[in-house]
This record gives C-alpha cells, sequence and structure tokens, in this order.
C-alpha cells in the first residue's frame, strides 16, 4: 500500500458485504482517483473470503482470518486495524457510521492520534489535503473541513455514495498478521430478532412515527390509522428507546430498512439514520409542525401540522371511503 | 459499584441553530440548551443498576449551558453525588480536550463502571465516548442497549446493538467505560417539586482542574444550513381537506384497500 491509497474497514452480513461497505467502497474508489492510490477494502473474520468479491468498487479487498475476528469484540478490531494503518499509512481509513464503526474509528483515531470526522457524506483530496463535507446536528447543519495531516479517519454517513461501477477486485487473503487477545470484552451470544412481532420490512404500508407523537397514549392515533390502511405502525429510534415500541419495529441504520409501497410519516423530523432505512420505500407522505425538517426532502407529499389533529382526520377521511 | 456519568448539554434542535459571524462555528450564545439524550440514558441506566445493586451514582458535567438544573434534576432522579467541572468558553471544548478535562475529574473518582451516551448530536470530531475511554486507558463498547450485572464478580453484561434488531450480549471486566445508546427502560421523569428540593439538599461539588490546550487536528472552512434539492409538494388546507387530499392520492394510487 502506499500513501495515496484509501483504506476501508469494510463489515459482512451473511456471507455479503454490507450496503455501507459497498457505499465506502465506491467513496474510496472515486477519492482514491483523487490521489493516484488504490481503493484498500478490509474484511475481517471468516465471511470475508464469501464476500470479497462482491466488494466491486475496491481495487482490492484484504481478507484477514483469524478465530478471533469470527464475532466482533473491540480490541482485536483496534490491534489490527492499527497495525494495518501504520503498516501501509494511507490518506485516509474509511470507516461506516455502524455500531462496530462508532466503537472502532473513535478509538483507533485517539489511539493513534490522528484527526477524525464524523458525518461525512463528501469527501475528496486537493493538494494533498482531503476536503470534507460532514453533517451534524441531525442532518440540520453541514460544515466543510479540511485536514491537512494524513492519516485521517473519516466516518462516512449511510446514504452518501452510490455503489457500482468497478470490476471484480483483486482478493487477497491472509492470516492475522499480529496476536490478537480478546481483552476485557467478551462475545458471548447473538440475540436474533423474537418472530412473535410483526415483520415491518414485509408491510406493504407503514405508519412511522417520531417525537411528534409526543406521549406514548397517542400511539393509539398511529394504530388506528394503520388499522385502516391495511399496515402496521413503525417508529423512529427514540421512540424505541422510550419502551414504546420494540426493536423490531425500528426503521433506519441501526433498525430495519423497509420496502412499503406506502410510508405515513408523522411527526418524523428525517435524520439521515432514519431515512437510510426506508431507502426501498414508494411512496412517502410526512406531517411535521416544522417545515423545515429534513423528512420533507424525502417525502412526496407534505402536511405542516400537528399529527394529533391530522391523523384523526385522515383515519376518519379512510372509513367513511371504504364503508 | 461506583458508577459514574457524564451529563453534556447540547443545543436543542427543535430551535432554529444561529451560526456565528465568522461562519465557522455554531453560535452557542443564542442556543437553547437540553441534556443529550444519550446522556440521559446512560444516567437512567446507572440509576437502573444503583436500584438493583446498590451501587452508587456520582454525575460529572461541564459548566456549560443550563448544567446546575440539569445537575439537581440528576440528583432529584437518584444519583448521590454532583460534580460540575468550571468552563468559561461560551463554546464546549474540542473532543480531546473535554476528554482530557471529564479523565482529569473521573480518575479523581475511582468510578468501576463509566457510563456516557454513545454519541452526541454536535460532535464534527466523531464521539467523545471512545476518545475519554482511551484518555483513561479503559476497555469501551459503544452503541449499548442495556447493562446488567456480570455474573463473575467485577465483571458487567452489556447488550450491543446491530442492525436488524440483532442485539449482541457480551461480557465485560470492569473497570470500564459503556457507550450508552438506550437504558433498559426510558429515562424517568421527576416532578419539578422534588428538583426544587434537591437544589436546597444537594450541593453542587466544584472540581478544579487544569484546562488543556485545544488540539485543531480539522480545520472548519464553512457551516451552513443544507439546501433542500427538492421538496415534498405541501398540501395545506384544514385538517379535514388535507385529510381528503390525502385519500385522493391513496385512491389514485391504489394504495386504498
Amino acid at each position: 500500500m502506499s500513501a495515496e491509497d484509501v483504506l476501508v474497514l469494510g463489515e459482512t452480513k451473511q456471507g455479503t458485504p454490507t450496503d455501507m461497505t459497498l457505499e465506502l467502497a465506491a467513496c474510496a474508489r472515486q477519492l482514491a482517483s483523487q490521489t493516484g492510490g488504490q481503493a484498500v477494502v478490509v474484511l475481517l473474520g471468516p465471511e470475508g473470503k464469501q464476500a470479497a468479491t462482491q466488494v466491486a468498487d475496491a481495487h482490492r479487498v484484504v481478507v484477514v482470518e483469524d478465530d478471533i475476528l469470527a464475532t466482533y469484540t473491540p480490541a482485536p478490531y483496534l490491534e489490527l486495524l492499527s497495525h494495518l494503518v501504520d503498516q501501509s499509512k494511507p490518506i485516509a481509513l474509511l470507516v461506516g457510521s455502524t455500531s462496530v464503526g462508532l466503537d472502532v474509528a473513535p478509538l483507533l483515531a485517539a489511539r493513534m492520534n490522528l484527526p477524525i470526522v464524523g458525518g461525512c457524506q463528501k469527501i475528496s483530496a486537493e493538494n494533498g489535503a482531503l476536503k470534507v463535507t460532514a453533517s451534524f446536528c441531525a442532518g440540520k447543519m453541514l460544515a466543510d473541513v479540511e485536514i491537512s495531516a494524513t492519516p485521517a479517519v473519516l466516518m462516512l454517513l449511510p446514504g452518501s455514495y452510490r455503489a457500482g461501477g468497478g470490476a471484480a477486485p483483486q482478493v487477497e487473503i491472509i492470516r492475522s498478521p499480529i496476536a490478537l487477545d480478546p481483552g476485557p470484552v467478551c462475545f458471548e451470544q447473538m440475540i436474533l430478532p423474537a418472530a412473535t412481532d410483526v415483520d415491518i420490512t414485509q408491510q406493504e404500508v407503514l405508519v412511522a412515527v417520531g417525537r411528534g407523537i409526543q406521549q406514548q397514549d397517542n400511539l393509539a392515533l398511529a394504530e388506528e390509522l394503520a388499522e385502516a390502511l391495511g399496515g402496521a405502525v413503525c417508529a423512529t429510534r427514540p421512540i424505541v428507546d422510550q419502551g414504546w415500541l420494540p426493536l423490531t419495529r425500528q426503521v433506519g441504520k441501526s433498525g430495519m430498512t423497509v420496502k412499503p409501497k406506502l410510508y405515513l410519516a408523522l411527526g418524523v423530523s428525517g435524520a439521515p439514520e432514519h431515512v437510510e432505512g426506508l431507502k426501498g420505500a414508494g411512496l412517502i407522505i410526512a406531517v411535521n409542525t416544522d417545515p423545515k425538517a429534513p423528512i420533507f426532502e424525502t417525502a412526496q407529499y407534505g402536511v405542516v401540522a400537528d399529527l394529533l389533529d391530522v391523523v384523526p382526520a385522515i383515519t376518519e377521511a379512510l372509513k367513511a371511503k371504504t364503508n | 459499584m461506583n458508577i459514574a456519568v457524564v451529563l453534556r448539554q447540547v443545543p436543542d434542535l427543535i430551535e432554529t441553530l444561529e451560526i456565528a459571524d465568522d461562519g465557522t462555528r455554531l453560535d452557542y450564545g443564542a442556543a437553547r440548551f437540553i441534556v443529550n439524550e444519550w446522556d440521559n440514558h446512560a444516567l437512567e441506566q446507572a440509576l437502573l443498576l444503583k436500584e438493583s445493586e446498590g451501587s452508587s451514582v456520582t454525575v460529572v458535567a461541564l459548566d456549560f449551558g443550563e448544567v446546575d438544573n440539569t445537575l439537581y434534576e440528576a440528583s432529584a432522579k437518584g444519583a448521590d453525588t454532583i460534580v460540575k467541572i468550571p468552563w468559561d468558553s461560551e463554546e464546549p471544548p474540542a473532543l480531546r480536550q473535554a476528554a482530557a478535562l471529564y479523565a482529569e475529574v473521573l480518575r479523581g473518582i475511582g468510578a468501576e463502571l463509566i457510563l456516557v451516551g454513545c454519541q452526541s448530536h454536535d460532535e464534527l470530531e466523531g464521539p467523545l465516548a471512545p476518545q475519554l475511554a482511551f484518555t483513561l486507558n479503559l476497555p469501551y463498547v459503544g452503541v449499548v442497549r442495556g447493562v446488567q450485572p456480570g455474573d463473575q464478580p467485577g465483571s458487567i453484561r452489556v447488550f450491543k446493538e446491530f442492525p436488524g434488531a440483532v442485539v449482541a450480549r457480551m461480557s465485560v471486566r470492569l473497570p470500564a467505560l459503556i457507550g450508552v445508546l438506550a437504558a433498559e427502560k426510558a429515562p424517568r421523569y421527576v416532578p419539578v417539586s422534588r428538583i426544587r428540593a434537591a437544589m436546597k439538599s444537594t450541593p453542587i461539588r466544584e472540581s478544579q482542574v487544569d484546562v488543556p490546550q485545544a488540539a485543531a487536528p480539522v480545520n472548519v472552512l464553512r457551516l451552513y444550513v443544507p439546501e433542500a434539492p427538492e421538496r415534498a409538494e405541501m398540501l395545506d388546507g384544514s385538517a379535514e381537506e388535507v385529510a381528503e387530499r390525502i385519500c385522493q392520492i391513496l385512491a389514485e394510487k391504489g394504495l386504498l384497500r
């Protein structure tokens, strides 16, 4: 590897690269074309071998195998990535804003004293410096940032780059070049969602509730509307964090990815992490009191109003039509 | 078990955010502040552990925004000790400066478990929690939805969230710092009367620390509100008129039952 190369920490799920990994590879390829280097994706663990050839935008995929990498724990990932960055000194390490990325990227930046930027949406290189456009304050603010010290650790927001266009990458499978220790964190068990709840990934109609629902009691309004539409209720992360709906109903980066024909977003601000989960939705109608809410950039139709006024009216109108 | 919690003030996103005159920073002087919601979950998780295990809970906050009220509210909820770190600037410290400040105070508390929100919406340089863990030389796991006592003494069990409602159960040897996404229960509500009582009964401990120099590894050139490339077609009128129009749209698209 050279100082012009762009390194990516990829992730896999059931033997395939995650969507985020494909986006990271697309971003890395574009950046590498400006630096004159290569996009090199690192996949850790036994699933990497199967997933490697599917990371089409990468010039090279390095699969690192070690029994300890079969499941994620922070210390081995950190040790290995520190070694790889130290050895290769790329211009940047790209990491997804994922559950793993939110652990490893800041730990690595802290340990190696590297600059780090979160919420990256656009990354380019110019005269040896990196230019980054980063989103923060839940997408309400953008920052143009320049980084002259490299390597830099850049955490990419999902939905920022479109994968595709590359040829089959060169794949290299190696054993871990350093001894890995599990450290003080030990993986015990992966807990899968209970099959008893509604599967929102299979619903054609979803009524999504965000903070605008205000109180748990108001969920009944959304339930009634969902019933009138023949759909189900889902939610943004804060609603699930309040314990008002189970994790299986959460749409977004850390929840489910849904593809309904109709998505009614009620009191949903439209933070990038939520919008990421409804990329495959058909018609999106949003109701929000804030006319500047980012959800109106995703929806086809919007209503600036209190959902507590509008939702009962929609339910009544639907019932009148179907009776 | 001694537990420490970091509570941070962040701008309330319900209010319009202002940009400072130089165009590269948020105007924190014009902002209304709220407690970082993930830190609030960290506090709730600490209080749940206190109730089940008899732990003691110390809350640490920087003197920034409406911090006194936040600390008294934490006390009213059940925190045993509330600590304020002096901070004179109208702007929050940079990431590594913040980590150094909190670390100095937390070392003096000697907590076995430190709980911090795994993110905050105004963190341009990435999350504080892992940076703080590194500064304190503690193991770190973030994006955690629930912390429980471990099977072995001196350990805890955490539940780390992954996409698709999948959760990894992990055991962590203490001392450790955990980045909390959500507590096992929603953060508790505390009435104003109890907060007032806490103001009278609980002193805020001020912890003097040396303010470290701020490094500037990234240079913000410009801050701006994103332009919407395309907006939704807005439906106006009374609730009934809007409802009727939505029904029409659904009928046209074949989405009515």
